[in-house]
């Protein structure tokens, strides 16, 4: 429980970290939070020769709206995702999931950059995300690029980045009006999900659905998204029968594995149960609104 | 691997001490500074009994590096009590028997203390889901609970006093 030996750089700009990033590559990690990382490095599960502390870079912690998108800092700690003013009026599905991620201490220091870098498919906030869309704004020495959400996750802790590339932003995709919901089953408060499932929805005047994302996360190697049970939903009455179809048709979308925690069938019928609560989450909280 | 020298307040007093890199800061504050109080109970953020102040806030000091203290104020348990005489929290802990072998309550009283900065009137559900990163393996929590409660009511008359 003691890390192996690293070399450790804490750079005050982010020139140094890039230079730092380009001259050890892969045998360099990024330290932010350090929630994720650090147990890692204390189990020896990882053994990174070269750690480059973030923690002292300026100007990453921020929450601003932005060209109809939230662009949150990399540095952002949770507890500011978790009572950000600006997140929850214009997309309140994060403040709401940040209060299932870790502890109150993990949320203290964990932050979201490193988060959504870290890409555990169970992240409720890598599951935000990429329900609602987004982008991440990664920073390497020749310059910069935006990764579209979509093509940012690859594979358990895998992601777009390359070793020599730092996530500088995440932009999400603002939630209009009241119609989301975003739920998962831990076997503990705080633990990782078994599933969860996050949900955005349009509904026009005649009370049909337009827009609709739903976001499944626990039950693959990324989080997921139910094409064909959004594409089922635009243009219908969200009455109990169809609830109950598009709940099953998500549950055939998601790609869940067994471990010691539950099974991939477990994991799938929980799936179908949470699809079915927050579509009737959703659709009471914008009946209610509408009153 | 490299080595760094930092300055640190702890408990109100500064030190300047030279380590190792991997130096975590939970063994930094025991080893070094002589600070025992500051349980180590799993080493990878699972147990919570590592946790500290650091800059007026609760953190795991196991998933801390010490070089990472440069500069920071760190208020471990030892900080509690002033001039012989207990924190209300302290107190409560004694008063609702909130602990029984003692092993992680270090880490509930420095978690117990920001979370009522930041929720000083709390419901026993906010309490449970605030206390939820310390793992207590005798108590069961519920004499905990009361404490913390206990200790919020407490704190709220001296303030008002």
């Amino acid at each position: 429980m003691k890390p192996a030996p690293f070399d450790y750089y804490a750079p005050s700009t982010l020139e140094e970290v890039l230079a730092l990033l380009g001259q050890h590559g892969d045998e360099a990690k990024l330290l932010a939070g350090g929630q994720s990382l650090m147990p890692l490095i204390n189990m020896r599960l990882a053994r990174p020769a070269v750690l480059v502390d973030i923690n002292r870079l300026p100007g990453l912690d921020y929450i601003r709206e932005d060209d109809g998108m939230i662009a949150i800092g990399a540095l952002t700690r949770h507890a500011s995702v978790a009572s950000s003013n600006v997140l929850k009026k214009s997309c309140p599905m994060l403040p709401h999931a940040a209060q299932f991620v870790g502890d109150l201490q993990v949320r203290n220091r964990g932050t979201f950059g490193g988060s959504i870098a870290h890409a555990d498919p169970a992240s409720e906030f890598c599951a935000v995300v990429y329900t609602l869309g987004g982008e991440i704004v990664a920073r390497h020495a020749g310059g910069s690029r935006v990764i579209p959400v979509e093509e940012f996750f690859e594979a358990p802790l895998t992601t777009a980045l390359t070793p020599r590339e730092i996530a500088t932003e995440v932009r999400v995709a603002r939630i209009k009006g009241a119609a989301w919901s975003f739920r998962g089953i831990a076997p503990r408060f705080g633990d990782f999900v078994l599933a969860g499932v996050g949900i955005a929805l349009d509904f026009d005047g005649e009370g049909r659905c337009g827009a609709c994302r739903v976001g499944m996360f626990g039950v693959g190697p990324t989080p997921l998204r139910a094409y064909k049970a959004e594409q089922s939903c635009v243009g219908n009455r969200l009455d109990e029968k169809l609830i109950v179809e598009l709940a099953e048709l998500a549950a055939t979308e998601a790609d869940p594995s067994s471990d010691v925690h539950a099974s991939a069938g477990y994991r799938r019928e929980l799936l179908r149960w949470l699809v079915g609560w927050n579509l009737r989450n959703a659709s009471r909280k914008h009946q209610e609104e509408m009153k | 691997m490299t080595r760094h020298i930092i300055t640190v307040t702890v408990n109100g007093t500064l030190y300047t001490r030279e380590m190792d890199a991997r130096k975590l800061l939970s063994d930094f504050i025991r080893e070094d500074l002589g600070l025992t109080g500051t349980h180590l109970g799993c080493e990878h953020g699972q147990c919570g009994t590592c946790t500290i102040l650091f800059n007026g806030v609760s953190m795991k000091s196991c998933l801390l590096l010490a070089t990472q203290a440069d500069g920071a104020k760190i208020m471990t348990v030892e900080g509690l009590a002033k001039d012989g005489v207990l924190h209300p929290l302290q107190e409560s802990f004694w008063e609702h028997h909130g602990l029984q072998c003692g092993f992680c309550t270090p880490g509930m009283l420095m978690n117990a203390l920001y979370f009522l900065t930041v929720n000083p009137r709390p419901t026993d559900l906010e309490i449970r889901r605030g206390i939820a990163g310390n793992l207590c393996r005798c108590t069961g929590y519920v004499n905990i609970v009361k404490a913390i409660k206990a200790a919020a009511e407490k704190m709220a008359q001296n303030k008002g006093a």
